[in-house]
């Protein structure tokens, strides 16, 4: 996979790149890894370990401890008397250098973070490296100086922390979202039991490292390995006050369900069917790169990812061209080569799932487009996929692909695409595309999604809250409302 | 002497005052176990009827000023001042006396004045701008939920109801209240308020009957964005709270005292709110390039 060709055009030039990779020696990744209880590193009481892949090329990457659900409950344990006996009581002050240091620290690793977040999941180094773990540490950064400004947040209420809070995260952004669940939950005063996707575990792991090495009070967080059933065993735990999901609606639902009738706190951050919608006056070359950031960005593995855009009629030829000659460009293939835009699907499940709904749009009579690009030997790859002559109610418009898979329906009047938008379960972002601000104003407080990019897409930062409306969710992260999930208030 | 004039007790949908659809009744008591009024007994086709009205309607009233939805709410305190004298005789008959009754309709009428304030000062309370470090504006800004759906307190006829209803009509939502099952004459009463209060019809629905029995109609309507439950019995929340995974309906429940000067809170209009953010790219901040 050493050389990537490239046609503009059929006949056209080819352009060669060299290679680029990003150098992995500086990253010794251990063959095996435990969970992280009570501040050390211990087996996991199956005894049993499972494999991480690096989906880019097949290979093993290294084994880690399938926690269960008595690793669930040791965790449990730990982080109750964490909570009782050390991070309840100190002062909000000590508890934010605590987060701080851990800021620094991983900042410090950042290249290291980067490269394994590349291999174990699949993202693109430049994505890692300039989006993933930055993000990641400014926001610890972020919460960091919230733990002793607390009462600023809450005007009129004295705000007291929950106690143990379960965390359970995806596998698309595995550290970023490591990041925005534990940095509110610390600098609010609560102990974690974090549990990180098993096709990903890996920089939740070095994360259990820094945290070590920054003096963490031991049993503050507790990183626990595992599959469905310990995530399930951390949701029922008795002993959890509060349980913070992201992943897909599905299992929201069920964690809804499975709290129910406790005096749990829940929030979730689900799935979507973002759309993007493109009016004729938009600046269209700019629309065109958002339309692909969009989409393509981590190869669609983003819940608020723009999959569903809507062009309006008298646009819709000229964006569509511009729109497949720009994919023809993209580079699909390793990871680790800072010449490439679209990475490895993260599983071979996850690439099961998409090529089923590739069969699927094209059952049902859409039209799909994929640029010529030639995908590596070994490993799981997409190309970025078009479908045109999509219907409103084509199952591949309704439902999460959570890939690079793009549908595209026209519009004529603005009544007619908030419809369109909004007709969808989902509700977690949506993009604008037009130069007139009115308008923008108009759809963008008509559309049921929590989260609006106009002349923008795919942006995300430590002060901004992310959160959906509808069946993408409930709750916030991030920003001053990233707060409110973590804390009880009382009455002064 | 003059026979008098009995009320017949209905429900409250879209601005209507129907019966209910089942044609069922129950009987309300007062404290001695006598027959005070027959009550419409709701059924699950009245509680749908009743979200259609509650949604027809949420997009116009959440999209109304916050300043005329603050005159609007205001009106209901003026229409309910001019009724005291049915709800402390409605009260009276439901078993409290007149002191008490005279008291729970000062603080009702008060309520409402306080919560009329509400309505264009919550927004900026909750929402923030956000200081991004790209060249962006992003702001948070608050909306409405929707349709919620609103189980009163069992514990007062008027006040428990007044407060559920307030923080989330403020808000631009609309709701379908169920009434207390053991206190539900204030409920068409106050219903009949806000219908002479330029409130739009269908913002405010109340039926009449027994939570016990729809519940899970409530729970598990996909047209209902949010269920606030005021009572005390744990195993009906909990019921509301397993359905509601239907939707991912958000739900609340208060234990407030809400015949006390603390049973109102703008952190319950919070509540009921959605957050918003909105980013647009500004041309060059610092020196700092948008990317769009």
């Amino acid at each position: 996979m050493a050389e990537k060709k490239h046609k503009t055009a059929k006949g056209a030039i080819e352009w060669d790149y060299s290679p680029a990779l990003e150098s992995t020696s500086h990253v010794q990744l251990k063959d095996r890894y435990d969970l992280f209880i009570g501040g050390k590193f211990v087996k996991p009481s199956s005894g049993l370990y499972f494999d991480t892949i690096n989906p880019a090329n097949e290979e093993k990457l290294a084994e880690v401890g399938h926690g269960n659900a008595a690793d669930i409950d040791k965790a449990v344990k730990a982080a109750r008397k964490a909570y009782n006996e050390v991070w309840s009581i100190m002062p909000a002050k000590e508890r934010a250098k605590y987060i701080f240091r851990i800021a620094r620290i991983m900042q410090e690793r950042a290249r290291e973070f980067a490269v394994v977040e590349t291999l174990d999941a699949g993202k693109t180094i430049r994505e890692a490296r300039d989006i993933d773990i930055p993000l990641a540490c400014n926001h610890l950064f972020y919460y960091a100086g919230w733990a002793d400004k607390l009462e600023y947040a809450f005007p009129n209420r004295s705000v007291r922390s929950l106690g143990v809070v379960g965390q359970i995260i995806p596998w698309n952004f595995p550290l970023l979202m490591a990041a925005w669940k534990i940095g509110p939950a610390l600098a609010t005063g609560n102990t974690i039991v974090l549990k990180p996707a098993e096709s990903t575990p890996l920089t939740a792991l070095l994360l259990a490292e820094v945290i070590k090495e920054s003096g963490l009070p031991e049993g503050v967080v507790n990183i626990v390995t595992g599959f469905g059933d310990a995530g399930a065993a951390l949701v029922n735990h008795p002993d959890v006050n509060k349980i913070a999901f992201t992943g897909s609606t599905n299992v929201g639902k069920l964690i809804q369900q499975a709290v129910a009738g406790t005096k749990k706190k829940v929030t979730l951050e689900l799935g979507g069917k973002s759309a993007n919608i493109i009016f004729q006056d938009a600046a269209i070359d700019q629309a065109v790169e958002g339309i692909v950031n969009g989409i393509f960005f981590n190869q669609g593995h983003v819940c608020c990812a723009g999959s569903r855009l809507f062009l309006q009629e008298p646009v819709y030829e000229e964006v569509l061209r511009k729109l497949k000659d720009r994919i023809q460009t993209l580079i699909v293939g390793n990871p680790l080569d800072k010449n490439t835009d679209v990475g490895a699907i993260n599983s071979k499940e996850q690439l099961d799932t998409i090529h089923k709904y590739l069969k699927i749009g094209k059952k049902e009579g859409a039209e799909m487009y994929q640029p010529e690009c030639p995908l590596p030997a070994k490993g799981y790859y997409c190309p970025p996929t078009l479908f045109t002559n999509v219907a409103q109610s084509s199952i591949i418009a309704q439902e999460e692909i959570f890939g690079p898979v793009l549908t595209i329906q026209t519009f004529r009047t603005v009544d007619e695409v908030i419809q369109k938008a909004n007709n969808s379960p989902y509700g977690l972002a949506a993009g604008i595309w037009t130069e007139k601000g009115s308008q923008i104003f108009n759809v963008s407080s008509r559309l049921r999604a929590g989260v609006i990019w106009a002349n923008t897409y795919n942006k995300f930062d430590p002060t901004s809250p992310f959160g959906g409306y509808k069946e993408s969710g409930f709750g916030r992260e991030g920003g001053i409302h990233g707060l409110a999930p973590y804390v009880k208030l009382e009455a002064l | 002497m003059r026979l008098e004039i009995l009320k017949t007790y209905k429900l409250f949908i879209g601005g209507q005052f129907p019966r209910t659809e089942s044609g069922r009744y129950y009987p309300a008591l007062n404290k001695k176990g006598e027959v005070i009024a027959n009550m419409c007994l709701s059924s699950r086709k009245d509680v749908k009827n009743a979200v259609v009205s509650a949604r027809k309607v949420q997009l116009a009233w959440g999209e109304k000023t916050a300043f005329n939805r603050s005159q609007i709410i205001y009106r209901i305190a003026e229409m309910l001042e001019g009724r005291r004298d049915q709800f402390i005789s409605e009260l009276v008959k439901q078993g409290i006396s007149k002191n008490k009754a005279e008291e729970e309709v000062n603080l009702a009428v008060d309520r409402i004045v306080y919560y009329a304030g509400w309505c264009d000062k919550f927004a900026p309370i909750f929402s923030s701008v956000n200081p991004v470090a790209s060249s962006h504006f992003n702001f948070s800004a608050l909306e409405p939920m929707g349709v919620v759906g609103i189980f009163a307190s069992e514990t007062s006829s008027l006040i428990g109801l007044i407060s559920l209803i307030l923080p989330v009509i403020v808000g631009g939502n609309t709701c379908v209240v169920l009434a207390s099952e053991s206190l539900p004459l204030c409920a068409v009463t106050l219903a009949e308020v806000i219908n002479t209060s330029d409130v739009p019809g269908g913002v405010v629905n109340i039926l009449t009957g027994k939570a016990g029995e729809l519940a899970s109609t409530f729970a598990s309507h996909m047209d209902i964005n949010a269920l606030f439950y005021a009572g005390s019995d744990e195993a009906l929340l909990s019921e509301l709270q397993q359905k509601a995974n239907s939707n991912l309906k958000r739900v609340y429940s208060y234990t407030y005292d809400w015949g006390s000067e603390k049973g109102q809170d703008v952190y319950i209009i919070n509540d009921f709110q959605e957050v918003k953010t909105t980013w647009h790219p500004i041309e060059n901040v610092g020196g700092a390039s948008s990317n769009y």
